[in-house]
């Protein structure tokens, strides 16, 4: 049961690095590792949306905040590994190739794929954002009390 | 009353095609991308996709070139647009307490844990037109600092501790959805919440701005206002469990205002909510004001008359896109309707001309 946590925890970890990886990078890292397998395509790209909710006071009920695009693709490779891709905005080819690093993730190459194109996505996303953060944090006050005017 | 007139063919094939000519401007200036909108006037790319009702920042930048920056009428390009895309499914309701914040800042807590973060803000800006950018427009060199660590609690969390401020009962029943069932009225607040949160910004501030007039009588205090992005995340049935299929930047702002207490609630601080998309501060705090003014019957408030309680009033009137297609409707040809008008004019003006000479 634990190893099925385990694995279900990383596959859910690769899948949203691949969700939120922006197209063109994933492209690219993708062709580079020059990895495409046989496959079949189950489901073809497309594209449509998800609605996003929200909580009423962040913390209370549920509510409707609107759609955003989103686009999944779903594949099968010779030996029958699904893999399944959904990704942020309308790139058909990224979803597809999301899909393709899922089911080779569930094969003996995952390691490949994990340091061909995992782990650069990983570290790109991880960069972008200790860059906005390390901005933000430059713009955080630190107050400083000047003297009192009580007397 | 409409009636098909043909004979207009010509004219607007022309018409569009002088329009897209005019959308191109001057050809000796460079044209403009999707791209250099969707980085440059991202503000305007952000207000698209909330009124828009639709995360994509790509899509926006595209409705904006093609309405020529005419913001409402690139809304009305998106909300055509989301029509037809299918409904994958609805995520998770987002976290926005571990939001990645640009900004954070709170009016009533100085030395909120996590602090006040300014983010990219025009705040303290002195509003004096900055002729540089119409020479070349590079940015200078922005500061670093060691990143905050741990979570950014909400700010909110520490009145609920001491209990001073109205409760906010979670709750996972599914929403409704104003996208999917005509709105009717009494509405809940997740259908408010829902029609204000895609609501014109300017209506929405006009509204709000009231409720501070004295119109409803709402001293709201921005308990906390936070930019950033979140992750967007879905139940996926192929799989079995969810995962992340997205990330967002939201705009959120929680207002805490001062209540006597009413026949049904203990004096304390009750609640105003907004959430948006993008980097859209203004229109998330008149959300958290209007929300606050509507929520007058269920808090056991006297209703004062005020426009931004009035429910009706406030949802049926705060869609653009409802408004502008109602509104500008009536340029279209109503020749036969006017027709008749003319025909009953001319009749009561006879009509009252025999009248007078009959009594003469």
């Amino acid at each position: 049961m634990q190893a099925t946590d385990d694995s279900q925890a990383a596959r859910k970890a690769w899948l949203g690095l691949l969700a939120k990886a922006p197209g063109g990078e994933v492209a690219a890292l993708w062709s580079a590792a020059d990895m495409t397998p046989a496959h079949s395509v189950l489901r073809a790209p497309e594209i449509g949306a998800v609605m996003v909710r929200g909580r009423a006071g962040a913390v209370g009920a549920a509510f409707n905040l609107g759609e955003m695009s989103v686009t999944r693709a779903s594949i099968r490779l010779a030996d029958g590994t699904v893999g399944h891709g959904y990704v942020q905005g309308r790139d058909r080819t990224h979803a597809l190739q999301a899909a393709l690093i899922d089911a080779l993730m569930q094969t003996d190459v995952a390691g490949q794929v994990e340091s061909t194109v995992l782990a650069p996505l990983r570290a790109a996303a991880t960069d972008r954002k200790a860059t906005r953060a390390a901005k933000a944090a430059a713009t955080k006050v630190d107050f400083f009390t000047l003297v009192r005017g009580e007397d | 009353m409409y009636v098909a007139v043909k004979g207009g063919e010509r004219a607007i094939d022309n018409a569009h095609a002088w329009l897209a000519e005019e959308r191109r401007g001057d050809p000796a200036v460079p044209e403009l991308s999707v791209a250099q909108i969707r980085e440059q006037m991202a503000l305007a790319v952000d207000r698209v996709m909330a009124e828009g009702s639709l995360y994509d920042p790509d899509l926006a930048a595209l409705a904006i070139k093609q309405a020529r920056g005419d913001l409402i009428e690139a809304i009305f390009l998106i909300r055509a647009y989301r029509t037809t895309l299918p409904r994958f499914g609805a995520s998770l309701p987002v976290d926005t307490g571990a939001m990645a914040c640009d900004r954070r800042v709170s009016a009533t807590f100085k030395d909120a844990p996590g602090g006040q973060v300014l983010g990219p803000t025009f705040d303290y800006t002195h509003r004096l037109l900055d002729f540089k950018l119409a020479a070349d427009g590079e940015a200078g060199q922005v500061a670093e600092a060691k990143p905050l660590q741990g979570p950014t609690p909400h700010i909110m969390g520490f009145l609920d501790r001491e209990n001073l401020i109205q409760p906010e009962p979670a709750g996972d029943t599914t929403p409704p959805d104003l996208t999917r069932a005509p709105l009717e009225l009494p509405a809940s607040r997740a259908l408010r919440l829902q029609a204000l949160t895609r609501a014109d910004e300017g209506f929405t501030l006009g509204m709000a701005y009231s409720t501070q007039r004295g119109y409803a009588r709402n001293h709201a205090f921005v308990a906390e206002l936070r930019i950033g992005t979140v992750a967007v995340e879905m139940d996926i049935p192929e799989l079995g469990f969810s995962i992340e299929i997205g990330e967002i930047t939201l705009t959120e702002c929680e207002t805490v205002n001062q209540f006597q207490g009413s026949k049904t609630q203990p004096p304390q601080f009750t609640r105003g909510y907004g959430l948006v998309f993008g980097m859209t501060e203004r229109k998330a705090i008149s959300m958290a004001l209007v929300d606050r003014a509507l929520r007058w019957a269920e808090l056991g408030e006297d209703d004062l008359g005020a426009p931004a309680q009035d429910e009706e009033f406030v949802l049926y009137h705060c869609d653009n896109i409802q408004a502008t297609g109602f509104l500008e409707h009536i340029k279209l040809p109503h020749y036969v309707d006017f027709q008749s008008e003319l025909e009953l004019i001319r009749k009561l003006r006879r009509d009252a001309q025999q009248v007078r000479e009959a009594a003469e």
